[in-house]
């Protein structure tokens, strides 16, 4: 067992999948010699060599179009966005062509698309985004986003061996706040399974990414302060979504709170909240509720982006307030 | 443009003949390039110190070493109210002083103030005025290419005999949205001037990571676009080519790209340490290609102003941002709930979440 950070963890998992496999190779900007911006690549290129850790022009149509070329020659892509505010300038690509490539063509396209995601690190609204809404419309993408060191090591495996393209969506907050023991033995996280964060019984929380760990403590302030047993889903992955256990977690605690960080409307909550009404409609004690950011690009100041997205406190009172409901 | 004087007045009667100034500038105008060099170095000395100090809340990047260009190139456009508009990039803050942005703005910006220009949304140099003649970037490079090439566009439209420009750097060139913006504007022949920049990092990459060809200058004339290489850290030299490719673009003769070499002398940002940058390669470019340097050396050099004036304007501009800080640097942060109001026109604000009110 050995302590690691949710950025090292990754970067574990990225490390043994090129150890492992040769047809994996890894290419985004200044991921080489530099590292990456974040340094998920680091000592990568003195490992693997240019060939397997190609350091690109910012270009990142080009990025993941490459990486959809390759992957249909049987060669297994990792691309970095360096912000994964920059994947927009890659959308015709992967809602285009990567996302419809298997089912019009036939063709495989084992890409992994990764970047640092999210705010809470005063990056403004260019540095920031969560992008998951954007791309969980399009059939034919898979979405992880992890949350624990575990599941950032679990995931990036599990994506790189996937046959489909993979959205892999981390949070740059989680980097280094996150620390984690990890077993010397392969870590893998099945792609489409939730996990319990939390075991309750008189509310649920169903969450993803950062907000995981403020709905964490969340559920302590609840339990410490309210006397309330607070369950935690942990999604893990968006596409395919877990559905049994959002509706297992439904008819255990009969109330739901669903809570994300990225924008309300078109948000991943709204999608949640639908498959709860619909199959899981006669087990609610009370009406599924939202805790999101608000619906305006994520400002630069502190007291204006801790006002805008979701916060413990907020997790707290939306709980209470639905636990009495 | 400041009014020019008639004629160079000689220093002295004993000084041997002044050489003629280049271009059309005057010895105020001289001066006043002079000015806004040590006035771009020295406020982002200033935001070192805030930097250092946590004060500047988010990233700081420098323009180390590329003042020159920036300031020059700017100072070719015909400024004020219905003038030229320019889109500079993170390290064009040079440009922007040019243009009208006052310190106390750019203060504020870096530190979140509720008086910033974006009141606090946006970071660093990222905001414009329209009124004064810039507009501010987005993070994603080449968006602003197309951008620019359609406010060119309206001033064809319009028949105005305005000109916009714009900046790219080497690595922003790469983007599909700059090469989209070039080919646009070519075709329609609107009065875009195109300044790239060559620094050679985008980051921690170099040119040659970048595109094949040796210059910027060489990747636009396929698309019909004439460019020229000039040395960026030469000041006149920019505002000879730049000002050649204004008064072109002005005269109905489409778009020019104007190449500027110059070296990026700081990190990407402050927090990176440039250990992939041969140190030699840093001290080299310091030592013997400063830009301010070389122009203060050359203004003296060939009698166009006396060292005197030039410390008398490293003075103001030190007591300028000085002033500019003590005025700024206390006030607030802005008001929470004023996250929510400016979406759109209407609804006029985004509603406050529920439980916020609980």
């Amino acid at each position: 067992m050995a302590e690691v950070t949710y950025l090292e963890a990754l970067r574990a998992g990225l490390w043994e999948e090129m150890e492992r496999d040769e047809r994996v190779f890894i290419l985004g900007e200044d991921v080489g010699r530099y590292g990456g911006a974040f340094k998920v690549t680091e000592g990568f290129f003195d490992r693997f060599g240019e060939t397997r850790v190609i350091d690109t022009p910012i270009a990142e149509a080009a990025i993941v179009g490459a990486a959809a070329g390759a992957a249909h020659m049987g060669l297994r892509p990792v691309a970095e966005m360096q912000f994964i505010d920059f994947i927009s300038c890659a959308y015709d690509m992967l809602t285009n062509y990567v996302a419809t490539a298997r089912y019009r063509a036939g063709l495989a396209t084992p890409v992994v698309v990764r970047g640092p995601c999210g705010g809470y690190v005063r990056g403004g609204p260019f540095h920031s985004q969560n992008v998951e809404a954007a791309f969980f419309h399009t059939p034919g993408l898979k979405i992880v986003y992890p949350a624990t060191a575990r599941d950032a090591k679990g995931l990036i495996k599990s994506a790189i061996r996937d046959d489909d393209p993979v959205l892999y969506l981390e949070h740059k907050w989680l980097y280094r706040r996150i620390k984690e023991d990890l077993p010397e033995t392969e870590v893998l996280t099945p792609i489409g399974e939730a996990r319990l964060a939390r075991e309750g019984r008189d509310l649920s929380i169903v969450t993803y990414g950062a907000t995981v760990w403020k709905a964490l403590e969340a559920a302590e302030q609840l339990a410490s302060a309210d006397g309330l047993s607070v369950e935690v889903l942990d999604l893990r992955t968006l596409v395919p979504m877990d559905d049994a256990a959002i509706m297992r977690t439904v008819r255990k605690t009969n109330k739901v709170l669903i809570v994300h960080e990225d924008t309300r409307t078109g948000g991943v909550a709204g999608e949640i909240a639908a498959r709860i009404n619909e199959q899981a409609f006669e087990w609610l004690d009370g009406p599924i509720m939202r805790v999101t950011a608000h619906d305006v690009p994520l400002p630069y100041a502190p007291t204006l982006e801790d006002f805008v997205l979701p916060q413990t406190d907020d997790i707290v009172k939306a709980g209470r307030w639905l636990a009495r409901y | 443009m400041t009014p020019r004087t008639a004629a160079a007045a000689p220093l002295s009667a004993a000084s041997p003949a002044v050489p003629p100034i280049p271009a059309d500038l005057s010895r105020d105008d001289l001066l006043e390039l002079y000015r806004y060099l040590r006035l771009t170095r020295t406020l982002e000395e200033r935001l070192v110190a805030l930097y250092r100090q946590s004060k500047v809340i988010g990233g700081l990047f420098r323009s180390l070493g590329q003042e020159g260009e920036s300031v020059a190139s700017a100072y070719a456009l015909e400024r004020g109210r219905h003038g030229d508009l320019l889109s500079p990039l993170i390290r064009n803050l040079g440009s922007m002083l040019v243009m009208g942005a006052r310190p106390v703005e750019i203060l504020r910006q870096y530190m979140a103030k509720a008086d910033s220009p974006s009141h606090g949304r946006e970071l660093n140099v990222h905001f414009g005025d329209l009124e004064l003649g810039y507009l501010g970037q987005i993070s994603h490079l080449g968006d602003m290419i197309p951008v620019m090439a359609g406010i060119a566009l309206s001033f064809k439209l319009r028949r105005e005999p305005r000109v916009a420009l714009v900046y790219i750097g080497d690595g922003g060139m790469s983007t599909g949205t700059c090469h989209e913006g070039l080919n646009f504007a070519a075709v329609q022949r609107v009065p875009l001037v195109v300044i790239g920049e060559y620094n050679y990092w985008a980051y921690s990459t170099p040119p040659e990571r970048q595109f094949a060809p040796q210059r910027l200058a060489d990747r636009v004339q396929g698309y019909g676009i004439p460019a020229v290489t000039v040395d960026g850290n030469d000041v006149l030299v920019v505002y000879e080519a730049t000002k050649r490719a204004v008064e072109r673009a002005r005269a109905g003769e489409g778009v020019h790209f104007v190449e500027v070499v110059t070296y990026r002398r700081k990190g990407h940002a402050e927090h990176d340490d440039q250990h992939y940058v041969p140190a030699e390669e840093l001290e080299r470019w310091a030592r013997d290609n400063d830009p301010i340097d070389r122009y203060a050396a050359q203004l003296v050099k060939q009698g166009w102003a006396q060292p005197r004036q030039l410390a008398d304007l490293d003075a103001a501009a030190k007591a300028e941002i000085d002033a500019a800080t003590d005025a700024c640097v206390n006030e607030p942060l802005p008001e929470p709930a004023s996250a929510l109001p400016g979406v759109y026109v209407d609804p006029p604000a985004a509603p406050r979440h529920w439980y916020r009110s609980l």
